[in-house]
């Protein structure tokens, strides 16, 4: 039984989690003479859309059982590598070697056939099909009939030996995202990957369900699976990895074997300053410009997922409201964005009763919304940079009924200067920008138009040190101007980091709420499991 | 050896312009195929084909009043496709705005020539949008499809169309489906002597002034874009996702309305039962040629007219059947749908 056997080497080699023997990996190599063959190379890769180079002079190379960080601001041509490595994208000059085979990639299904297998940052799931149907779909080796018990049994067999539990009858929608990416990690399993490329796998994902996918990760790579790792998060790099390779501006600018650096000289590489690590000091807070009182929200599946919460977030004041994802955060956020009709409570900003489901009424009273879900709610990636700008104040672009271009072109070379868009010009489709970049449109739009109180949900999902510290500046900024901030966050870092109070929300209930100043982590953390500290409550 | 599809690094915006001029050239060698099968000499088919369509004062303006009904149909259906609006609908609005223009143009004989004009286009074009409005209404309230809906209104609109015409709009005195003759006041003038150049013909032109006007211009047509690119977000920004819809299809049934009302006032002068020869189907594949830009829309109008007209003469010389025209034109969509293809991906063969 090839289970068993599995089973006792990742009991063998469990003791590598060690922070100190993982870190070594490539020296024990080294020391045995026998540097391994690299699995895959890539040389002298270059890549440009149109004006824009996206990679240049890249030569990556990946050793088997290895975890390679990937690094770089946002733009910075790291999902493009991949991307070419994926076969998705041809690049303009440069070759590929898999095993010290040259090889030519016409499309995803060839790098597929050379065992690469991708998960990207915007998962490409069918969410009506269920896990094994989205698991096996596209690969049926070539045959009519699909064997769905042998499939069944392949996929149970990788999820024993990978610790990746997910049930495989339930519809993919059904799942957090969290599970689904278990999926996307699941299928390239199933089609035999052995090198595995992970885009900003754990930029949706909770704390726990980092650690959980850190342990398949460790798991894959003891068994000789080499492994791309595309992050913002510099602990999480120092982490998992054995070596860093930091890209800028489509050239690679350093790589560090992990044990000879650390968080504060990464950061260094990456953005080219030091980081002022920026905290919030306190401030005494005014009136309550936004109440949500009794609210209650039903989610998709027609449950409640926000129970009855009430909350007030004063002037000048940013409250943090932490919490596992899929505790009714998002139902939450769109009740307050006017996209979700509450089915019973109020939200009172500044005084007046905000109509439920209209998000015009949000705009109109100067409400701040940075949405979760940024490719499909807050931006629309087919139009141009400078549309995007104004989506939600088009209507003061008017003159005499006409749209005054001239002046949407003047507002946003402002505001791509101001919050350092990088694009290919203002009419650039914003479809052609980066993940980052296409954040700073929504903070440029949603900050600058001085809201009185704004409503940021993972505002820096994605994003790079060097983006979020800006981003943090922009959102303590516009509290200073006197805005009520809430910021819905799974990252309990950024919580600490900008909130002066602290509520945290578990099961679409507030747990309970803290000053920051008195606030510990492992209160917080207790909160969000659901467990309440007996002397807070 | 296998061919994949290979997604390209965006193509400058000019290309664009250049597509569809590319696709009709490539249509226009491949009607080869069809005219050469029907047993025509080449040359002269295409000697024919041309000078019947554009060869002389005469067909040329003939064109041109083939093409105002197409061009007002693409229109209707570019400007809701837009949207997102799938209006496949057009030749029931069509038909709507015939049919209120005949009532309005019998009515109107002791009218000035000028209000009866403005009478006989106004109950047409809101005979048209109302047409139009039940579909967007059905899909904003109770989300049923437009695509759909639409479409099975024109069956629809066909039968209340029999039904007038063998009842109150039938002409006194005939067994015939048709209806009385509109009043004189009621007709469009014709503009140049010796053509059948009405205007009709300068009404489509300025519609399609109008429509790039909206699209490109107005508060109305930004919000109508990201209503069509994307509905969430749009909705996201405050836009009045349904209103926007429902303002389209009255604006786009309107324009369909027009094609009808030109067709009673400026050509047959009442109503029968073929007064459209499936206008309003033709627009879908005009939009779509036209990539739905007005202009582009009003181009592959004098295109397919041009097809349409010019085949009857080449018939006439060559004795190939007229209907190598819908050959011809089925043949420039799917030459035109490939081509969009290409400017997106490239094929590569590669070597397994
Ligand atoms: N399809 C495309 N068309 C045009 N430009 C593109 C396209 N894809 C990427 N680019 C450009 O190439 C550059 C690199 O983008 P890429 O997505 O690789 O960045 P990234 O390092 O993954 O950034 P992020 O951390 O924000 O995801 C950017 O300037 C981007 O605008
Ligand atoms: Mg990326």
């Amino acid at each position: 039984m090839p289970t068993t056997v599995m089973t006792e080497r990742i009991a063998v080699r469990s003791p590598q989690k060690s922070p100190a023997v993982r870190a070594s990996f490539p020296v024990k190599a080294r020391e045995q003479e026998q540097v391994p063959e690299p699995v895959v190379e890539m040389r002298a890769i270059r890549k440009t859309f149109l004006d824009v180079v996206a990679n240049e002079r890249v030569n990556f190379s990946l050793r088997p059982g290895e975890i390679c960080a990937l690094l770089g601001e946002n733009g910075a041509g790291k999902t493009t590598l991949m991307n070419i490595l994926f076969g998705y994208y041809a690049a303009d000059e440069g070759e590929i070697l898999i095993h010290g085979k040259k090889v030519s990639f016409a499309s995803p299904r060839d790098a597929i056939a050379c065992r690469i297998g991708m998960v990207h940052q915007h998962f490409t799931l069918v969410p009506s099909q269920t896990v094994l149907e989205n698991v096996v779909v596209g690969s049926s080796g070539g045959r009519f009939f699909l064997d769905m018990k042998r499939a069944r049994e392949k996929l149970c067999a990788l999820q024993k030996r990978f610790g990746l539990a997910v049930d495989p009858d339930a519809p993919v929608w059904t799942l957090p995202i969290g599970g689904q990416q278990k999926v996307e990690i699941l299928k390239a399993l199933y089609r035999d990957a052995r090198i595995l490329i992970l885009d900003e796998p754990t930029a949706v994902l909770a704390p726990l369900e980092t650690r959980e996918l850190f342990d398949t990760l460790r798991t894959l790579a003891a068994e000789g699976c080499s492994i791309v790792f595309i992050s913002h998060k510099l602990y999480e790099v120092m982490e998992i990895a054995h070596r860093v390779v930091v890209l800028a501006k489509g050239v690679i600018c350093a790589e560090r074997s992990v044990s000879e650096t650390d968080e504060r000289e990464l950061a260094n590489l990456m953005v080219g300053h030091e980081l002022a690590g920026k905290t919030a000091t306190a401030r005494k807070a005014g009136a309550a410009l936004l109440s949500v009182s009794r609210l209650t929200v039903r989610n998709d599946k027609g449950l409640d997922a926000v129970k009855d919460l009430s909350l007030d977030v004063h002037s000048g004041e940013v409250v943090g409201l932490a919490g596992v994802s899929g505790n009714g955060q998002m139902e939450l956020a769109d009740a307050l964005f006017g996209l979700r009709v509450p089915t019973s409570g109020t939200i009172v900003l500044d005084g007046a009763a905000l109509p439920d489901g209209n998000p015009k009424s949000r705009v109109d009273r100067h409400m701040g919304r940075i949405p979760e879900d940024r490719m499909t709610t807050g931006l629309m990636l087919d139009l141009s940079v400078e549309d995007n700008l104004v989506m939600e104040h088009h209507g003061d672009f008017r003159r005499s009924g006409m749209l005054d271009r001239e002046a949407i072109g003047d507002h946003a070379e402002g505001l791509m200067c101001d919050f350092g868009i990088k694009a290919d010009g203002r009419r650039a489709p914003a479809r052609t920008l980066s993940g980052g970049n296409l954040q700073k449109i929504i903070l440029a739009r949603e900050l600058s138009a001085d809201p009185k109180v704004v409503v940021a949900a993972q505002p820096t999902r994605g994003l790079d040190v060097g983006a979020i510290e800006y981003v943090h500046g922009r959102i303590l900024e516009a509290r200073d101007r006197g805005a009520a901030t809430l910021l819905i966050s799974e990252d309990l870092d950024e919580i600490f980091a900008l909130s002066d109070r602290i509520a945290v929300l578990y099961e679409g209930r507030i747990m309970g709420i803290a000053d920051r100043k008195y606030a510990t982590k492992e209160q917080i953390g207790l909160w969000m499991s659901g467990i309440r500290d007996v002397l807070c409550a | 050896m296998r061919l994949v599809l290979k997604k390209r690094a965006p193509l400058p915006p000019w290309i664009r312009l250049l597509v569809p001029l590319g696709a009709i050239l490539v249509t226009l060698l491949l009607s080869a195929v069809p005219i050469l099968a029907a047993g025509g000499a080449l040359w002269p088919s295409y000697a024919s084909l041309f000078k019947g369509a554009v060869g002389t004062r005469y067909n040329f303006l003939e064109t041109c009043v083939k093409a105002a009904p197409l061009t007002f149909t693409g229109l209707a259906v570019a400007f809701a496709f837009r949207a997102k609006f799938w209006n496949t609908g057009a030749e029931g609005q069509l038909l709507a705005g015939a049919i209120a223009a005949t009532a309005a143009g019998v009515a109107s004989s002791n009218l000035p020539p000028l209000l009866a004009l403005l009478f006989v286009c106004g109950a047409g074009f809101l005979a048209g949008g109302a047409w139009a409005a039940i579909p967007a209404v059905l899909k904003t309230k109770y989300r049923v499809d437009d695509v759909v809906t639409s479409l099975l209104l024109n069956y629809v609109m066909w039968h209340i169309m029999g039904y007038l015409l063998f009842g109150p709009l039938q002409m006194p005195g005939s067994s015939w489906p048709r209806s009385a003759a509109i009043a004189e006041s009621a007709h469009f003038p014709i503009l140049l002597a010796k053509s059948r150049f009405h205007l009709g013909i300068v009404l489509a032109l300025a519609a399609v002034f109008v429509v790039w006007f909206i699209n490109s211009k107005t508060v109305f047509g930004y919000q109508a874009r990201a209503v069509g690119v994307n509905q969430k977000a749009a909705a996201f920004a405050g836009i009045g996702v349904k209103s926007v819809i429902l303002k389209t299809a009255l604006l786009s049934g309107g324009l369909a309305g027009l094609a009808g009302v030109g067709e009673v006032a400026a050509i047959h002068h009442h109503l029968l039962m073929d007064i459209s020869p499936g206008f309003g189907y033709s627009g879908i594949v005009i939009a779509m040629l036209g990539q739905l830009h007005p202009a582009g829309v009003a181009l592959s109008a004098f295109f397919f007219s041009g097809i349409a007209v010019g085949a009857q003469s080449m018939s006439r010389i060559t004795g190939v059947p007229t209907y190598i025209a819908d050959v011809i034109q089925g043949m420039a969509l799917l030459v035109m749908l490939v081509a969009l293809l290409l400017t997106e991906y490239r094929i590569q063969a590669v070597r397994d």
